[in-house]
């Protein structure tokens, strides 16, 4: 092959095609179809918040947390869903109180301890991994045939508590090692030049530096416990329960099976009160949400 | 060694090298990783859970009759335990619901991973962890309420859908997954390396053709797991579907306009009741449960190892 090929001629100068921006209608097209993607879920989630303030405004006043429920229709304008806040703030205590320890350690475990070349370690890992993806309503069959009927423990607080924190954990455990795993190596090590033990290392250095992130994936978890129906309606927490519960072994109804339980009446003014704690459930949910996001990007280290 | 060690601490001078035994390390190191086996009681404690009624179902319905029955009647006094029901309504819901999502998942992680400048992400991206946020019980009254007279008024032509029906529990389904397909496709997209879409670029490729011809192919193990999860994550859905999907299962429907029991409107339908132990109600329950942990367990084995994959290949 000879390279000695006549040089092309051009039209216009080779600079000028270059700097030319060629119009090319698919990728407009393609990219006004990406944004209305993100348009379309954008206004259908605002569509849904503004679809519950208005249908539950009738009843977003005082009455919603100061009284009791009742399955009475000709008593609903009196009703409110006090004893559902109060079961639900019992439970989701009960439920970080469980799960948050536990999961940190096992996470603490996984990042600190765990040889991953050995088999039980890698089958903890998988199994964590399937039990993110569990379906909660089969959470509600274990609480139903283990807890409730097995150990005993009826319908009450405790049970309730133990399968949201048990449903959670594989997300605590998950977002906990993620923040564990973002402290820098360089950390420990000079720790231990300094002859601190393992232990000394992992609660004075690696825990304080994880914990904004550990903070944000626990408050997710939780805001997910608050929101789950299915798995209570199983474990049986279900009539119009018109009294606070007083301790672990106590009945009680909390705030999403509540709401199921006014969604499946037929009359208009249940549907009413169901989308005034609706709006109750979202500004929680939401709340807690928004200090996941805030507490994530307001103390997150790049290290 | 030895001899150092035993002369300095004969001499009392220096510290000693020798590895100490710490009695809080070893009690800390047992209490993590008594924290970390208890989600494999979790799991060991589902499976018991789910085995013994199951097999106390099983003595008295035959499995044939179970998987290729056409009824599911078992609060009926004319009793059948053919599953097929439950089982073709949960497809078709999850089958609606997938195809609302993909595309509406897809786009989404797109335009955050190839398009959005920095500040857009951090303003469009609480969008889809709010929308993550929402209870599945919101989500329901929204379908019953809201979308399903909508779909009533604009049917064309026909019989307008039922007051609840697998239609409108697929769509409300399919939007409560797209944050699930979104982040994880965004997460696979983004461990593509640059100089993949910069050798694209250099050879005159457009941002849409980098897009869709280098960086999905080269996530599409990541992608593909994150429609698998959004798939087990429809098909284990529980509110949505016993609130706006219906609770009939007395026949087999192939059709969206009406209302039928899924796997998990069934669990919840009946759970509800305070069934006593031992009866075939009961057992039935956990029958259904075994199958749909079945199928859940399978399509997380799937994504699992997909994620796997592409964490391998680029990381």
């Amino acid at each position: 092959m000879s390279v000695t090929a006549a040089p092309v001629q051009r039209a216009t100068p080779l600079g000028e095609v270059l700097t030319q921006k060629k119009s090319r209608p698919a990728d407009t097209v393609f990219r006004v179809a990406l944004v209305a993607c993100l348009g379309i879920v954008g206004l259908f989630l605002a569509w849904l918040i503004g679809y519950a303030i208005y249908k539950g405004w009738s009843r977003l006043d005082s009455r919603l947390w100061t009284n009791m429920p009742t399955g009475r229709i000709s008593r609903i304008d009196q009703a409110g869903v006090q004893s559902a806040i109060t079961g639900t703030l019992w439970i989701i205590s009960v439920t970080a109180a469980l799960c948050l320890p536990t999961g940190i350690a096992a996470a603490i475990y996984l990042e600190e301890y765990a040889n991953r070349e050995r088999w039980y370690n890698r089958l903890l890992e998988l199994n964590i991994q399937n039990l993110a993806g569990v379906p909660s309503i089969i959470f509600g069959i274990l609480g139903l045939g283990i807890i409730v009927r097995g150990f005993g423990w009826g319908f009450s607080i405790k049970s309730a508590a133990l399968i949201l924190a048990l449903l959670v954990l594989p997300i605590v455990i998950i977002s906990s090692r993620e923040a564990i795993r973002a402290v820098p190596q360089s950390i420990r090590q000079a720790s231990y030049a300094l002859g601190a033990t393992k232990w000394q290392t992992i609660s004075r250095q690696v825990l304080p530096a994880a914990i904004p992130g550990m903070a944000t994936g626990s408050i997710l978890a939780l805001s997910r416990a608050i929101g789950e129906a299915a798995p209570l309606i199983m474990l049986g927490a279900f009539s119009f329960v018109t009294f606070n519960p007083t301790g672990l072994d106590s009945a009680y109804t909390a705030l999403p099976i509540h709401i199921y339980s006014l969604l499946v009446q037929p009359q208009a003014a249940f549907q009413e009160l169901a989308a005034g704690a609706i709006v109750l459930l979202l500004v929680i949910v939401l709340v807690m949400n928004s200090a996941a996001v805030f507490l994530r990007n307001k103390f997150q280290k790049r290290w | 060694m030895s001899t150092v060690d035993t002369a300095r601490g004969a001499a009392g001078a220096g510290p000693s090298l020798r590895r100490r035994s710490r009695p809080l390390e070893i009690i800390i190191t047992a209490l993590l990783v008594v924290a970390a086996t208890v989600s494999v009681l979790t799991t060991i404690g589902i499976v018991m859970s789910l085995v013994g009624p199951t097999l106390g179902f099983f003595q008295e319905v035959s499995f044939v009759e179970f998987i290729t029955g056409g009824k599911w009647t078992p609060t009926f006094s004319d009793k059948h335990y053919g599953v097929l029901p439950l089982v073709v309504s949960t497809l078709l819901s999850t089958a609606v619901a997938i195809t609302i999502a993909v595309p509406l998942g897809l786009g989404s992680a797109i335009y955050l991973a190839e398009y959005a400048s920095d500040s857009a992400r951090r303003t469009l991206k609480p969008i889809m962890e709010i929308l993550a946020g929402i209870p599945t019980v919101v989500l329901g009254f929204f379908a019953l309420n809201a979308l399903n007279p909508i779909l009533r008024d604009i049917w064309p032509g026909g019989e307008p859908p039922e007051f609840q029906n697998l239609l409108v529990a697929g769509v409300v389904m399919g939007i409560m997954i797209v944050p699930t397909i979104a982040s994880l496709s965004e997460d696979a997209m983004s461990a593509v390396p640059r100089s993949l879409r910069e050798g694209a670029y250099a050879l005159a490729s457009s941002k849409r053709q980098v897009a869709m011809k280098v960086v999905v192919p080269a996530a599409i193990s990541g992608i593909v797991a994150s429609f698998v999860l959004g798939l087990s994550r429809a098909l284990g859905e529980t509110m949505i579907v016993t609130i706006a999907g219906g609770l009939r299962s007395d026949r087999v429907t192939f059709d969206l306009s009406e209302g039928a029991a899924t796997m998990t409107a069934f669990i919840a339908n009946i759970g509800q009741g305070d069934l006593p132990v031992g009866t075939l109600d009961y057992d039935s329950i956990f029958a259904v449960g075994a199958l749909l942990f079945v199928f859940t367990f399978v399509l997380n084995a799937v994504s699992i190892r997909m994620v796997r994959k592409f964490r391998e290949v680029y990381e």
